[in-house]
């Protein structure tokens, strides 16, 4: 058996497989198909201050071998979220790690206060990178200034695992996941969805209601990849990767580049299972090179 | 109901016409039960065109056999590619999914399907008719080449057809048909079509206080309630058509009606 156990900061996971904010719902729309205990964490939906419904549909457009999102962060608030959902999972036998989402600065703190008290919210994801949000969001994510100020303001006021996650519609990613390394981040998570758009020929129309949108799938793996490569060259906090991971070799590859752990997204639309079908993937590689621990091919590519 | 995902076999694929082909499939295990109105999510064998899975009704279940069928109208690359299987392959299924339509009725009802929006209303009929719900059933379409079911939907009830050219049936659109005169007839309408047609009918259900459930088509990625891609406004927001859905009370429906 290979030992497939990963950390960030003193948090453990049991294997570096995560799921992504917004592609996994908080869990239970997944449990038909396999037992969540056995992922290393989840990432629930981006959680904000206050209700939002998001932006009118259509908000979803098929692309060649990715697709295009516009929902934009619509959820229910934080205090739904611990009033009726906490306490529907809060007993899963893994990490869940509420990705948290904003307009403001003031609003994303207050956030983060509400969730310091919940015990089994051992970590928060500090979405700066959301493309779909016409105030804040991508905003606070594409400037290393305004990235190192909200870190630095959500560092003072929460005092677990703090994953910064990242947009790579940025000039220099590996500089934005420097400022927010020395602004307290104790790992980075990237890619978000990049920016693009799609136009329905016939009707001369937009296919999205907000004409533009974030794209995922194995479309940007490519992208990802070397953005996670650059980013771990950059900085000493350990990083998670993610961007059209569809299956163990992907996760792999990503580990390879850099990353201590990987999240699978938009692959969940099209395999529920896939995420459990990952982790049996990674550690049959492990067997199959005789490597005893998944942290031996963190960084592992040989250039 | 547990949703289940796996390889389903292909039985038959059957073209009706031109466009509209039924495509049915078998379970080596029991099927879980399914409902009228709900939806499977299909992968389509690959192209990069057709990444995510694609949303089709339920259109009939035969639970002696283990197996249940989809109608369907080839419009793009992925009903296309699904025409083309042959008996013996295999396609990778998930089901059951969303709601389903309110059965419980006393009274007769009226079923509208337009185009292809008869898929769901044909399972839906079965389960009317074993109810012993008397029932009429309008179908509406562009022409006699795009009209299929007549003969099969008339074990269940009578059939009333309308076509835009007149090819068959009365001419106009569906809510023109002579049978809405007597509308008022009717204890509950059943609606499946493009949305144009679902309004209008939606329109002459209100106006006259009679119960209504349309069948809603989005464009959706998960079919589980995960992405919060395929939302329709609702007087309760903003609410998925895949598990809130597809069937709606065309009361919680913001459409300006």
């Amino acid at each position: 058996m290979a030992d497939l156990k990963v950390a960030i900061k003193n948090l453990e996971f049991k294997n570096p497989v995560l799921t992504a904010s917004g592609t996994f719902g908080y869990g239970p729309e997944y449990e038909d198909f396999f037992n969540i205990d056995h992922l290393g964490g989840i990432i629930v939906k981006g959680t904000t201050l206050e209700p939002r419904e998001g932006n009118p549909y259509p908000r979803m457009a098929e692309t060649a071998s990715g697709m295009l999102n516009a929902v934009g962060l619509q959820n229910k608030g934080i205090d739904y979220f611990i009033k009726n959902i906490y306490p529907r999972i809060k007993g899963y036998g893994t990490n869940i790690i509420v990705n948290v989402s904003g307009s403001k600065m003031e609003d994303y703190l207050a956030v983060v206060e509400k969730l310091n008290d919940l015990d089994k919210i051992p970590a928060i994801e500090l979405n700066i990178s959301c493309p779909n949000v016409k105030q804040g969001g991508m905003a606070f994510g594409t400037s290393c200034e305004s990235a190192a100020a909200i870190t630095k303001a959500v560092r003072e006021a929460y005092n677990k695992v703090l994953i910064v996650k990242l947009s790579p519609n940025v000039t220099s990613i590996a500089d934005i996941a420097k400022s927010v390394e020395d602004a307290g981040a104790d790992s980075v998570s990237l890619i978000n969805t990049l920016l693009g758009m799609a136009i329905n020929a016939e009707t001369r129309r937009p296919v999205l209601s907000t004409i533009t949108g974030g794209l995922s799938g194995p479309a940007v793996k490519p992208i990802a990849l070397r953005m996670v490569w650059q980013v771990a060259k950059a900085v000493k906090i350990p990083v998670i990767g993610l961007g059209g991971i569809m299956s163990a070799a992907d996760a792999i590859e990503f580990m390879l580049a850099g990353a201590t752990a990987i999240q699978v997204g938009t692959a969940n639309f099209i395999d529920p299972q896939i995420s459990i079908k990952i982790v049996q993937g990674i550690e049959s590689y492990l067997v199959r090179h005789k490597l005893s621990s998944v942290k031996e091919i963190i960084g592992g590519m040989l250039c | 109901m547990k949703k289940i995902i796996q390889d389903f076999e292909v039985e038959e694929n059957v073209c009706l016409n031109n466009v509209h082909y039924i495509l049915k499939l078998a379970s080596p295990s029991a099927l879980p039960e399914i409902q009228p109105g709900q939806f499977a999510e299909v992968l389509v064998p690959g192209t990069t065109h057709t990444f995510l899975r694609r949303p089709f009704s339920i259109h009939d279940v035969d639970p002696a056999n283990n197996s249940f069928s989809f109608f369907i109208k080839c419009v793009g690359e992925g009903s296309a590619k699904l025409k083309t299987l042959k008996k013996g392959d295999l396609l990778n299924v998930m089901l059951p999914l969303g709601n389903s339509f309110g059965v419980d009725i006393k009274g007769k009802a009226l079923l509208v399907g337009g185009g292809c929006g008869v898929a769901p209303l044909y399972y839906l009929a079965k389960r009317l008719y074993e109810k012993n719900i008397e029932m009429d059933i309008l179908i509406g379409a562009a022409g006699k080449s795009d009209v299929s079911l007549i003969s099969e939907m008339e074990k269940f009830g009578r059939v009333h057809v309308t076509t835009e050219d007149g090819s068959i049936g009365e001419k106009g659109l569906v809510t023109a048909h002579s049978i809405l005169n007597n509308i008022s007839l009717y204890a509950k309408i059943f609606c499946c079509g493009p949305e144009p047609m679902m309004k209008a009918v939606a329109k002459l259900a209100a106006a006259n206080s009679i119960a209504c459930e349309v069948s809603l088509e989005n464009t959706m990625a998960c079919g589980i309630g995960a992405c919060l891609c395929c939302v329709t406004d609702t007087v309760d927001g903003h609410k998925c058509v895949c598990t809130d859905g597809p069937v709606f009370n065309i009361k919680s429906l913001k459409w300006q009606i």
